[in-house]
Protein backbone atom coordinates (compact mmCIF):
# COMPACT_ATOMS: atom_id res chain seq x y z
CA UNK A 1 0.00 0.00 0.00
CA UNK A 2 1.23 3.38 -0.62
CA UNK A 3 0.92 6.07 1.82
CA UNK A 4 0.13 9.69 0.07
CA UNK A 5 -0.93 11.21 3.42
CA UNK A 6 -0.11 14.95 2.97
CA UNK A 7 2.53 15.99 5.84
CA UNK A 8 1.61 19.39 7.23
CA UNK A 9 3.08 19.10 10.07
CA UNK A 10 5.66 20.61 7.97
CA UNK A 11 7.28 23.39 10.01
CA UNK A 12 5.03 25.47 7.69
CA UNK A 13 6.52 29.49 9.82
CA UNK A 14 9.76 28.46 8.56
CA UNK A 15 9.12 28.83 4.94
CA UNK A 16 9.84 32.42 3.39
CA UNK A 17 7.07 34.29 1.89
CA UNK A 18 7.86 37.59 -0.73
CA UNK A 19 8.03 39.95 2.12
CA UNK A 20 10.60 37.82 3.47
CA UNK A 21 12.60 38.75 0.53
CA UNK A 22 11.85 42.14 0.32
CA UNK A 23 12.76 42.87 3.87
CA UNK A 24 15.98 40.96 3.03
CA UNK A 25 16.83 44.24 0.81
CA UNK A 26 16.15 46.62 3.52
CA UNK A 27 13.82 48.17 1.98
CA UNK A 28 13.87 51.29 4.76
CA UNK A 29 17.17 52.01 3.78
CA UNK A 30 16.38 51.31 0.19
CA UNK A 31 14.13 54.39 0.93
CA UNK A 32 16.31 56.95 1.92
CA UNK A 33 18.82 55.70 -0.89
CA UNK A 34 16.41 56.42 -3.63
CA UNK A 35 15.63 59.63 -2.26
CA UNK A 36 19.24 60.96 -2.25
CA UNK A 37 20.15 59.23 -5.76
CA UNK A 38 17.26 60.80 -7.43
CA UNK A 39 18.15 64.38 -6.19
CA UNK A 40 21.78 63.72 -7.42
CA UNK A 41 19.84 62.44 -10.86
CA UNK A 42 17.64 65.47 -11.00
CA UNK A 43 20.09 68.79 -9.52
CA UNK A 44 22.47 66.99 -12.13
CA UNK A 45 23.88 69.08 -15.30
CA UNK A 46 22.02 67.41 -18.31
CA UNK A 47 19.34 65.14 -18.65
CA UNK A 48 19.02 61.49 -19.10
CA UNK A 49 15.72 59.85 -20.94
CA UNK A 50 13.75 58.97 -18.56
CA UNK A 51 13.57 55.37 -19.00
CA UNK A 52 17.03 55.87 -18.54
CA UNK A 53 16.60 57.96 -15.22
CA UNK A 54 13.93 55.03 -14.01
CA UNK A 55 16.54 52.46 -14.77
CA UNK A 56 19.04 54.27 -13.03
CA UNK A 57 16.96 54.65 -9.64
CA UNK A 58 15.98 51.24 -9.59
CA UNK A 59 19.50 49.48 -10.13
CA UNK A 60 21.03 51.74 -7.76
CA UNK A 61 17.97 50.92 -5.37
CA UNK A 62 18.86 47.70 -6.46
CA UNK A 63 22.19 47.59 -5.67
CA UNK A 64 21.58 49.08 -1.88
CA UNK A 65 19.01 46.24 -1.52
CA UNK A 66 22.23 43.39 -2.46
CA UNK A 67 24.56 45.28 0.07
CA UNK A 68 21.50 44.57 2.88
CA UNK A 69 20.89 40.95 1.84
CA UNK A 70 25.17 40.70 1.97
CA UNK A 71 25.06 42.77 5.13
CA UNK A 72 22.29 40.45 6.83
CA UNK A 73 24.30 37.23 5.10
CA UNK A 74 27.32 37.66 7.18
CA UNK A 75 25.94 39.43 10.65
CA UNK A 76 23.13 36.76 10.86
CA UNK A 77 25.17 35.90 14.22
CA UNK A 78 24.79 39.44 15.49
CA UNK A 79 21.35 39.75 14.30
CA UNK A 80 20.03 36.74 15.96
CA UNK A 81 21.37 37.72 19.69
CA UNK A 82 20.03 41.24 19.68
CA UNK A 83 16.67 41.86 20.14
CA UNK A 84 15.95 44.54 17.21
CA UNK A 85 17.26 42.63 14.70
CA UNK A 86 16.07 38.68 15.83
CA UNK A 87 13.44 38.81 13.86
CA UNK A 88 14.97 39.64 10.39
CA UNK A 89 14.24 36.67 7.69
CA UNK A 90 18.08 35.03 7.96
CA UNK A 91 17.94 34.93 12.01
CA UNK A 92 14.24 33.89 11.93
CA UNK A 93 15.14 30.70 10.17
CA UNK A 94 12.78 32.31 7.16
CA UNK A 95 15.39 32.12 4.92
CA UNK A 96 19.17 30.06 4.61
CA UNK A 97 21.96 32.48 4.98
CA UNK A 98 23.71 30.77 2.04
CA UNK A 99 20.87 31.64 0.19
CA UNK A 100 21.15 35.70 1.17
CA UNK A 101 24.60 35.36 0.13
CA UNK A 102 23.50 34.05 -3.12
CA UNK A 103 20.54 36.82 -3.90
CA UNK A 104 23.11 39.49 -2.14
CA UNK A 105 25.66 38.47 -4.94
CA UNK A 106 23.20 37.80 -7.62
CA UNK A 107 21.57 41.59 -7.26
CA UNK A 108 24.77 42.92 -6.79
CA UNK A 109 25.99 41.88 -10.75
CA UNK A 110 22.64 42.40 -12.19
CA UNK A 111 22.57 45.94 -10.61
CA UNK A 112 26.09 47.01 -11.50
CA UNK A 113 26.22 45.54 -14.91
CA UNK A 114 22.51 47.44 -15.51
CA UNK A 115 23.54 50.75 -14.18
CA UNK A 116 26.37 50.56 -16.54
CA UNK A 117 24.50 49.69 -19.16
CA UNK A 118 21.09 52.31 -18.37
CA UNK A 119 24.20 55.12 -17.66
CA UNK A 120 27.79 54.99 -18.03
CA UNK A 121 30.57 53.04 -16.46
CA UNK A 122 32.05 55.07 -14.30
CA UNK A 123 28.41 55.24 -12.13
CA UNK A 124 28.51 51.40 -12.79
CA UNK A 125 31.77 51.25 -10.89
CA UNK A 126 30.83 53.59 -8.37
CA UNK A 127 27.79 51.32 -7.07
CA UNK A 128 30.18 48.14 -7.45
CA UNK A 129 32.67 50.27 -4.63
CA UNK A 130 29.31 51.37 -2.94
CA UNK A 131 28.57 47.39 -1.80
CA UNK A 132 31.96 46.30 -1.63
CA UNK A 133 32.70 49.01 0.51
CA UNK A 134 29.22 48.61 2.61
CA UNK A 135 29.50 44.42 2.43
CA UNK A 136 33.32 43.73 2.93
CA UNK A 137 34.64 47.32 4.29
CA UNK A 138 32.21 48.00 7.34
CA UNK A 139 30.08 44.96 7.39
CA UNK A 140 32.57 41.97 7.59
CA UNK A 141 35.48 44.25 8.86
CA UNK A 142 35.24 47.72 10.96
CA UNK A 143 32.00 47.14 12.13
CA UNK A 144 33.11 44.40 14.88
CA UNK A 145 36.74 46.47 15.17
CA UNK A 146 36.16 49.57 16.00
CA UNK A 147 33.63 52.04 17.99
CA UNK A 148 33.89 54.32 14.45
CA UNK A 149 32.06 51.83 12.50
CA UNK A 150 28.94 54.53 12.73
CA UNK A 151 31.29 56.87 10.63
CA UNK A 152 32.68 54.38 7.77
CA UNK A 153 28.93 52.71 7.65
CA UNK A 154 28.47 56.77 6.56
CA UNK A 155 30.38 56.17 3.97
CA UNK A 156 27.88 53.51 2.11
CA UNK A 157 24.96 56.00 2.55
CA UNK A 158 26.61 58.69 0.98
CA UNK A 159 27.52 57.54 -2.02
CA UNK A 160 23.59 57.45 -3.60
CA UNK A 161 23.40 61.12 -4.94
CA UNK A 162 27.06 60.95 -6.19
CA UNK A 163 25.80 57.83 -8.19
CA UNK A 164 22.94 59.57 -9.60
CA UNK A 165 25.19 62.79 -10.66
CA UNK A 166 27.70 60.61 -12.32
CA UNK A 167 25.02 58.83 -13.95
CA UNK A 168 24.24 62.11 -15.32
CA UNK A 169 27.24 63.90 -16.26
CA UNK A 170 29.74 60.98 -16.26
CA UNK A 171 32.08 62.53 -13.99
CA UNK A 172 32.69 63.50 -10.49
CA UNK A 173 32.45 67.33 -9.19
CA UNK A 174 32.76 69.16 -6.20
CA UNK A 175 28.98 68.80 -5.87
CA UNK A 176 28.96 65.63 -5.69
CA UNK A 177 31.46 65.77 -3.30
CA UNK A 178 29.55 67.90 -1.64
CA UNK A 179 26.26 66.03 -1.24
CA UNK A 180 28.29 63.16 0.11
CA UNK A 181 30.11 64.59 2.64
CA UNK A 182 26.86 66.28 4.01
CA UNK A 183 25.54 62.69 4.15
CA UNK A 184 28.91 61.43 5.15
CA UNK A 185 28.87 63.58 8.20
CA UNK A 186 25.37 63.63 9.50
CA UNK A 187 25.26 59.80 9.75
CA UNK A 188 27.41 60.00 12.85
CA UNK A 189 25.73 62.65 15.10
CA UNK A 190 22.38 61.36 13.62
CA UNK A 191 23.09 57.29 15.06
CA UNK A 192 24.71 58.75 17.92
CA UNK A 193 21.84 60.61 19.28
CA UNK A 194 19.97 57.61 18.56
CA UNK A 195 22.18 55.45 20.60
CA UNK A 196 22.13 57.79 23.59
CA UNK A 197 18.37 57.03 23.95
CA UNK A 198 18.16 53.67 22.52
CA UNK A 199 19.34 51.00 25.15
CA UNK A 200 20.62 48.54 22.46
CA UNK A 201 22.17 45.22 23.40
CA UNK A 202 25.30 45.64 20.79
CA UNK A 203 27.37 44.87 23.37
CA UNK A 204 25.74 40.96 23.86
CA UNK A 205 26.95 41.20 20.22
CA UNK A 206 30.22 41.81 20.87
CA UNK A 207 30.21 45.26 18.80
CA UNK A 208 31.78 48.19 19.89
CA UNK A 209 29.46 50.91 19.99
CA UNK A 210 30.87 54.21 21.35
CA UNK A 211 28.40 54.94 24.19
CA UNK A 212 29.54 51.56 25.47
CA UNK A 213 33.59 52.07 24.55
CA UNK A 214 34.48 55.17 25.21
CA UNK A 215 31.15 56.22 27.51
CA UNK A 216 27.90 58.14 27.03
CA UNK A 217 29.69 61.47 28.03
CA UNK A 218 32.55 60.48 24.73
CA UNK A 219 29.77 60.19 22.73
CA UNK A 220 27.88 63.36 23.56
CA UNK A 221 31.39 65.17 22.69
CA UNK A 222 31.64 63.45 19.49
CA UNK A 223 28.01 64.58 18.12
CA UNK A 224 29.14 68.14 19.49
CA UNK A 225 32.38 67.79 17.10
CA UNK A 226 31.49 66.02 14.22
CA UNK A 227 27.79 68.59 14.16
CA UNK A 228 30.34 71.72 13.77
CA UNK A 229 32.28 69.51 11.24
CA UNK A 230 29.45 68.54 9.22
CA UNK A 231 28.49 72.86 9.16
CA UNK A 232 30.94 73.86 6.41
CA UNK A 233 30.08 71.17 3.99
CA UNK A 234 26.35 71.99 4.09
CA UNK A 235 27.15 75.74 3.56
CA UNK A 236 29.59 75.01 1.05
CA UNK A 237 26.91 73.58 -1.50
CA UNK A 238 25.00 76.70 -0.98
CA UNK A 239 27.79 78.37 -3.04
CA UNK A 240 28.04 75.42 -5.91
CA UNK A 241 25.88 74.95 -9.28
CA UNK A 242 23.07 73.01 -6.86
CA UNK A 243 22.96 75.60 -4.17
CA UNK A 244 21.49 78.96 -4.31
CA UNK A 245 19.71 81.52 -2.15
CA UNK A 246 16.72 79.52 -1.02
CA UNK A 247 19.07 76.21 -0.18
CA UNK A 248 21.49 78.61 1.64
CA UNK A 249 18.87 80.59 3.43
CA UNK A 250 17.34 77.21 4.91
CA UNK A 251 20.98 75.82 5.56
CA UNK A 252 21.92 78.67 7.44
CA UNK A 253 18.55 77.95 10.02
CA UNK A 254 19.03 74.15 9.60
CA UNK A 255 22.21 74.37 11.15
CA UNK A 256 22.35 76.87 13.70
CA UNK A 257 19.63 74.90 14.85
CA UNK A 258 21.63 71.47 14.56
CA UNK A 259 24.60 73.17 16.16
CA UNK A 260 22.22 74.29 18.68
CA UNK A 261 20.48 70.55 19.01
CA UNK A 262 24.18 68.94 19.53
CA UNK A 263 25.24 71.65 22.21
CA UNK A 264 22.56 70.74 24.47
CA UNK A 265 23.27 67.14 24.00
CA UNK A 266 26.84 67.80 24.91
CA UNK A 267 25.90 69.98 28.01
CA UNK A 268 23.61 67.25 29.74
CA UNK A 269 24.45 64.99 32.04
CA UNK A 270 23.62 61.29 31.81
CA UNK A 271 21.50 61.85 35.24
CA UNK A 272 19.53 64.88 33.60
CA UNK A 273 19.23 62.93 30.15
CA UNK A 274 17.50 60.27 32.31
CA UNK A 275 15.59 62.42 34.38
CA UNK A 276 13.31 63.78 31.58
CA UNK A 277 13.60 60.56 29.54
CA UNK A 278 16.40 61.72 26.88
CA UNK A 279 14.15 63.93 25.67
CA UNK A 280 16.87 66.37 23.73
CA UNK A 281 18.46 63.47 22.54
CA UNK A 282 14.83 61.85 21.00
CA UNK A 283 14.37 65.78 19.72
CA UNK A 284 17.82 66.12 18.06
CA UNK A 285 17.58 62.75 16.49
CA UNK A 286 14.20 63.45 15.38
CA UNK A 287 14.97 66.96 13.99
CA UNK A 288 18.43 65.17 11.86
CA UNK A 289 15.96 63.43 9.88
CA UNK A 290 14.54 66.34 8.54
CA UNK A 291 17.67 68.56 8.12
CA UNK A 292 18.82 65.90 5.54
CA UNK A 293 15.17 65.27 4.16
CA UNK A 294 14.95 69.28 4.12
CA UNK A 295 18.98 70.17 2.40
CA UNK A 296 18.07 67.61 -0.23
CA UNK A 297 14.38 69.31 -0.83
CA UNK A 298 16.14 72.79 -1.22
CA UNK A 299 18.45 70.99 -3.44
CA UNK A 300 15.41 69.88 -5.41
CA UNK A 301 13.45 73.39 -4.91
CA UNK A 302 16.92 75.25 -6.29
CA UNK A 303 17.11 73.00 -9.57
CA UNK A 304 12.90 73.83 -10.17
CA UNK A 305 14.03 77.05 -9.58
CA UNK A 306 16.80 77.24 -11.98
CA UNK A 307 14.66 75.66 -14.89
CA UNK A 308 11.95 77.76 -14.31
CA UNK A 309 15.16 80.73 -15.03
CA UNK A 310 16.31 79.11 -17.42
CA UNK A 311 13.08 79.46 -18.84
CA UNK A 312 12.29 82.55 -18.25
CA UNK A 313 15.30 84.44 -20.15
CA UNK A 314 14.11 82.11 -22.78
CA UNK A 315 10.81 83.35 -23.14
CA UNK A 316 12.12 86.79 -23.02
CA UNK A 317 14.55 86.29 -25.78
CA UNK A 318 11.48 84.61 -27.27
CA UNK A 319 9.90 88.16 -27.17
CA UNK A 320 12.95 89.79 -28.69
CA UNK A 321 13.06 88.29 -31.33
CA UNK A 322 8.83 88.24 -31.79
CA UNK A 323 9.75 92.34 -32.41
CA UNK A 324 11.94 91.38 -35.82
CA UNK B 1 -8.16 14.74 4.90
CA UNK B 2 -8.16 15.41 1.33
CA UNK B 3 -4.72 15.61 -0.66
CA UNK B 4 -6.43 18.57 -2.22
CA UNK B 5 -6.73 21.15 0.55
CA UNK B 6 -4.81 23.73 0.29
CA UNK B 7 -2.70 24.65 3.31
CA UNK B 8 -1.40 28.39 4.15
CA UNK B 9 1.67 27.21 3.18
CA UNK B 10 0.77 26.84 -0.56
CA UNK B 11 -0.53 30.29 -0.17
CA UNK B 12 2.74 31.75 0.86
CA UNK B 13 4.00 29.65 -1.90
CA UNK B 14 1.52 31.05 -4.56
CA UNK B 15 2.63 34.51 -3.13
CA UNK B 16 6.27 33.72 -3.48
CA UNK B 17 6.07 32.88 -7.25
CA UNK B 18 3.95 35.57 -8.05
CA UNK B 19 5.56 38.14 -6.85
CA UNK B 20 8.83 36.64 -9.08
CA UNK B 21 6.35 36.48 -11.74
CA UNK B 22 5.75 40.62 -11.42
CA UNK B 23 9.80 41.37 -10.92
CA UNK B 24 10.70 39.30 -13.70
CA UNK B 25 8.28 41.04 -16.09
CA UNK B 26 8.76 44.47 -14.40
CA UNK B 27 12.65 43.61 -15.24
CA UNK B 28 11.81 42.67 -18.98
CA UNK B 29 9.34 45.66 -19.40
CA UNK B 30 12.76 47.98 -18.11
CA UNK B 31 15.26 46.47 -20.19
CA UNK B 32 12.78 46.88 -23.74
CA UNK B 33 12.10 50.53 -22.58
CA UNK B 34 16.03 50.85 -21.68
CA UNK B 35 16.52 49.60 -25.73
CA UNK B 36 14.08 51.91 -27.18
CA UNK B 37 15.43 54.54 -25.17
CA UNK B 38 18.76 53.79 -26.12
CA UNK B 39 17.96 53.44 -29.82
CA UNK B 40 15.77 56.75 -30.03
CA UNK B 41 18.70 58.43 -28.61
CA UNK B 42 21.74 57.34 -30.77
CA UNK B 43 22.24 58.84 -34.35
CA UNK B 44 20.06 57.92 -37.39
CA UNK B 45 20.71 54.35 -37.82
CA UNK B 46 21.11 53.34 -42.01
CA UNK B 47 22.07 50.03 -43.89
CA UNK B 48 22.34 48.63 -47.14
CA UNK B 49 18.72 47.53 -47.64
CA UNK B 50 18.77 44.96 -50.10
CA UNK B 51 20.23 47.44 -53.00
CA UNK B 52 23.77 49.19 -52.84
CA UNK B 53 23.32 52.82 -51.93
CA UNK B 54 26.07 54.59 -52.80
CA UNK B 55 26.02 57.14 -49.78
CA UNK B 56 27.12 54.76 -47.64
CA UNK B 57 30.13 53.16 -49.11
CA UNK B 58 33.12 54.68 -47.22
CA UNK B 59 34.81 55.29 -50.93
CA UNK B 60 32.34 57.71 -51.50
CA UNK B 61 32.04 59.63 -48.32
CA UNK B 62 33.40 62.88 -48.82
CA UNK B 63 35.01 64.91 -45.42
CA UNK B 64 34.66 68.19 -45.45
CA UNK B 65 38.21 70.08 -46.06
CA UNK B 66 39.38 72.31 -42.64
Amino acid sequence: MTDIRADISYSDNKEAGFSDYIALLKPRVMSLVVFTALVGLIVAPGALHPIEALAAIIFIALGGGASGALNMWWDADIDSVMKRTAKRPVPAGKIDAREAMSLGFALSGISVIMLWLATNALAGALLAFTIFFYAVIYTMWLKRATPQNIVIGGAAGAFPPMIGWVAVTGSISIEACLMFMLIFMWTPPHFWALALFMKSDYHKANVPMLTVTHGRKATRTHILVYTVALIPFALAAGFTSIGGPVYLALALVLNAMFLQGAWAIWRRSESQAEADGYAVEKRVFRFSLAYLFLHFGAFLVEAALSRVTVYADFAAMFKILELF
Amino acid sequence: MAITREHELHKRRSGRNVGLAVVLVAFIALVFGLTIAKVQSGASLQAYDHSYRPALDPDNVRFPQR
